[in-house]
């Protein structure tokens, strides 16, 4: 791990030729992948204005301190990451040249030591020159000490971050990390300039006037209602094509239909339009509505130290009275995808030969009675003592989702098990409750994927596990060696196809355990005026504005 | 009058005290927490959620945090906001126009017109007016304002198009006049509810006074009954409205909450749900101390006024 320098020999990016690189892509990397020009294009006449709603407020503007999906929403439009995902999960370059693989040599054919080579010409918002010091700074930052940091996963393991030009850099791995490339995919640069001179780093001048490389610049905030934003002529790629950008907070989901449907509201954005508004969205005139799926997936998580849940059979017989289609259809308007994995069916990794969920309340009762579950006086079954009873909890308030459980809880009681509801609000469900598996079972919507990359060591790692004693969100409490083993061998492989063949055994695997049981992939209804043009779905980030630099009025 | 005062400020500083004390550990005791927000976002670990609740001194016993969030509240130092990083004086004063508008204008309408029909409905007690203006009065009290203002939401924007669906202004143009289009709807159906009760208490208040004997006196001497009305009925019914202004006082400041979500308007009701779903401590506690500060001032200072109004109430 002393050999840095060999980082930026030729020789072994040839050699590695046939290797496809870091996580994620699907094929030979092309950085051009979807046809992006690479020289400066910026676009020197952008015109009109377009408001995107959101249902919560972005708050958070130093895009690597805590922040959640919303705020990313303004990250987008205001900075740049080095590289990012497309729809189809490849890698396109942004503010990097390329996009470092192990076939272009920017990844040694170990893993560990990386080059990267910035794009030239590239200036931050305030006329200062971006450089690969701006870089440094920002991947550092993240592992300051006294630094509020998003996270740590992956950037831990960098060490020796080397400027060897304004626009190369370098580092190394201390140990090979496949999903590197998805975390710095969604790694923000920041401005080190911006920092000379302050002292406390969380509270830094970004908080309140951000000042990134992206396409649009932060103009004004008005706290508790919107962010106006306006075209950066300078920007380093095409676009932008919007003279403004208003990124608009409306609180209540029956107010942003209101909205869009009155014309206030050109793009409707996350939290989107919901189901029961569909019909009619569908007939609105000037108005483009398309379902697109998401990256999250519902499912009931089961916490697997409960003593109702140590059987296979319980969890089989429990997964096969869930009448899954009623739930997607009368619920949720047919809107969401039934699926069996965690793993998006957009996404390369995906399994889709995994066993098909089958609802059957007398295959249900037929695992229980074989397995020794016996009916007590009032129904409910028992085995050596413990009652298939438990609760099941999730935010209050999610009308949805509180009616789906509902539904559950009668086709359990037909199999003789006791689902008792306990929902609690937000704040108190997703902290000690959720994270040291206080719960006996909830119902959830995870995204367990950062970007395209299938690595979920995070949530179904043994060690991942905070009430087994280990660190992460493993809150199922879900120990397989099996599991383990293949979470090791993905993230240390970085072949593409060597991956798909792990992850989908994986998925197989916990498709067969059942820690937790698959409902459906989330699917959300998007909604834009028709003369908008640029909007378009991508599993592999968490919000819209992804490409807001394309964006366009017609 | 002044030994009154002070020790109604002492009082208060008392209460104050309590108050902040009862409203910090509710808030810090519930579960959750302002770093509850990040569990699902993906990549992020117990262990990092641990660190950055050091780094916000979030793990330090309550009785230290209340401590050092009081010394420095007493100092003029409020906090900073978790959820966006700004001081909380200027939190809550960015949010002051927007509310102070609104429930300026809801309220102005409310009492005056609240309380001349009031009046109206008492000297012309049972008559048809006194009878539509009790039912009317009923019904808009028994009507949910949410309800209400998405009604007024599709009836006057979306199928007649006269005015905005929401929102305090529009982008690029906030004018006067683009203000006061937008203000119209929320500031009416704020207004709706406020009249009714308004004229209710009007009409109570101005009942007592009708059958007072310096009422029947003032005519018996055989003064116009509009010189009655205005100088011996309406005078004395509007005392008790002035406790009720008053205790009003921390209402225009503290937002419409529902109102505000329907019309998206960025107020203080808003504000505050915001500032609680997100655990933000600092903004709840400084909206808490706020609004308990604007409640006893608007008492003290209807009791004054009671005091200088009404002759036979004295402050020693």
């Amino acid at each position: 791990m002393t050999d840095t320098e060999k980082t930026t020999s030729h020789l072994t990016r040839r050699q590695a030729l046939m290797l496809m690189g870091a996580a994620g892509a699907t094929g030979l990397m092309g950085p051009m992948a979807i046809g992006r020009d690479r020289a400066f294009a910026a676009n020197a006449d952008p015109s009109g204005q377009l408001v995107l709603a959101f249902s919560q407020e972005p708050t958070v503007f130093n895009p690597l301190m805590p922040h959640i999906e919303v705020d990313e929403g303004v990250y987008y439009a205001v900075y740049d990451p080095l590289f990012d995902f497309d729809p189809s999960g490849e890698f396109f370059a942004i503010l990097a040249a390329d996009v470092p693989t192990v076939a272009n040599g920017g990844i040694s054919a170990d893993g560990l030591n990386w080059a990267l080579t910035l794009k030239e010409g590239v200036t931050w918002h305030d006329g200062t020159p971006f450089t690969a010091e701006d870089v440094k700074f920002s991947l550092e930052l993240t592992m300051d000490p006294e630094f509020r940091s998003f996270r740590s996963t992956g950037y831990k393991l960098m060490k020796n971050i080397t400027v060897v030009s304004d626009t190369e850099l370098t580092w190394e791995m201390t140990e090979p990390f496949a999903p590197m490339a998805a975390i710095l995919a969604s790694t923000y640069i920041i401005p080190k300039h911006v920092f000379e001179g302050v002292a406390d780093k969380n509270d830094s001048p970004l908080n309140t006037a951000p000042i990134g490389t992206g396409p649009f610049k932060f103009k004004n905030r008005m706290a508790g209602d919107h962010i106006e934003l306006e075209a950066n002529t300078d920007y380093h790629m095409d676009g932008p094509y919007l003279k403004t950008l208003i990124i608009k907070y409306v609180p209540d989901l029956n107010v942003m239909y209101t909205q869009f449907k009155s014309g206030d509201i050109d793009v409707i954005g996350l939290q989107y339009i919901t189901p029961d508004h569909l019909a009619e969205a569908e007939t609105l005139e000037g108005k483009v509505v398309k379902i697109s799926g998401q990256a999250t997936f519902e499912s009931i998580g089961l916490n697997t130290t409960r003593p109702q849940f140590q059987e296979l059979a319980v969890r089989q017989a429990l997964y096969a009275a869930i009448d899954k289609t009623s739930i997607i259809d009368a619920l949720y308007y047919g809107v969401p995808t039934p699926t069996e994995t965690y793993m998006p069916q957009q996404s390369y990794y995906y399994n889709p030969d995994l066993p098909k969920h089958e609802f059957n309340i007398d295959k249900a009762n037929a695992l229980l009675d074989e397995a020794g579950w016996v009916r007590g006086a009032d129904g409910i079954r028992e085995k050596d003592g413990v009652k298939l009873a438990f609760s099941n909890s999730t935010t209050a308030g999610n009308h949805l989702r509180e009616q789906a459980q509902q539904f559950i809880q009668q086709t359990f009681l037909e199999i003789g098990v006791a689902m008792e509801i306990k929902n609690l609000p937000p704040a108190v469900m997703w902290g000690d409750y959720w994270m040291n598996s206080e719960f006996d079972s909830v119902v959830v919507g995870l995204n367990t994927l950062a970007g395209a990359d299938p690595d979920t060591s995070d949530y179904f790692m043994s060690t991942a596990s905070p009430v087994l004693g280990g660190a992460g969100q493993n809150t199922f409490a879900y120990n397989s060696a099996k599991v383990d083993e293949l979470l090791t061998k993905g993230a240390l492989s970085f072949v593409p196809e060597d991956r798909k063949a792990i992850y989908q055994e994986m998925q197989a695997v916990i498709r067969h355990d059942l820690p937790f049981l698959p409902m459906f992939q989330y699917s959300v209804i998007k909604g834009w005026k028709d003369d908008v043009t640029g909007p378009a779905p991508n599993v592999n980030n968490r919000i819209d504005s992804w490409n807001v630099r394309d964006w366009k009025r017609s | 009058m002044l030994r009154y005062i002070l020790s109604r400020l002492g009082q208060s500083l008392i209460l104050l005290l309590i108050v902040s004390f009862i409203g910090f550990a509710v808030l810090t005791l519930a579960p959750g927490g302002p770093l509850s927000q990040f569990a699902l976002s993906p990549g992020m670990t117990q262990e990092q959620i641990d660190k950055i609740a050091e780094q916000m001194g979030l793990n330090r016993p309550l009785w230290v945090q209340y401590i050092d969030w009081f010394t420095h509240m007493i100092t003029g130092d409020w906090g900073t906001s978790y959820r966006d990083g700004q001081p909380v004086l200027h939190v809550i004063g960015s949010h002051l126009f927007a509310t102070l508008l609104l429930m300026g204008t809801a309220t102005t309408l409310s009492v005056s017109i609240g309380s001349s029909i009031g009046i109206l409905s008492a000297i012309r007690r049972g008559s048809l007016f006194d009878t539509t203006m009790t039912i009317a009065a009923m019904i808009a009290l028994s009507i949910p304002t949410f309800w209400f203002g998405l009604i007024a939401i599709y009836i006057f924007s979306l199928n007649l198009g006269w005015l905005p669906a929401g929102n305090m202004y529009n982008i690029g143009d906030q004018s006067v006049l683009d203000y006061l289009r937008h203000l119209i709807l929320p500031a009416s159906v704020l207004a709706l509810v406020d009249v009714a009760i308004w004229s209710r208490y009007m009409r109570t208040s101005t009942l007592n006074v009708i059958n007072q004997d310096f009422v029947r006196t003032a005519r018996a001497k055989g003064l116009s009954s509009r010189r009655v009305l205005l100088k011996h009925i309406v005078g004395n019914s509007l005392v008790p409205m002035i406790t009720l202004a008053g205790l009003q006082v921390p209402m225009v400041l503290g937002g419409a909450l529902v109102t505000e979500t329907v019309f998206t308007w960025p107020g203080m009701g808003r504000l505050f749900l915001d500032s609680l779903g997100y655990s933000d401590y600092p903004v709840v506690m400084g909206l808490l101390m706020a609004s308990a500060l604007l409640v006893l001032i608007g008492n003290l200072a209807a009791d004054l006024l009671i005091a200088q109004i009404d002759p036979r109430v004295r402050l020693d």
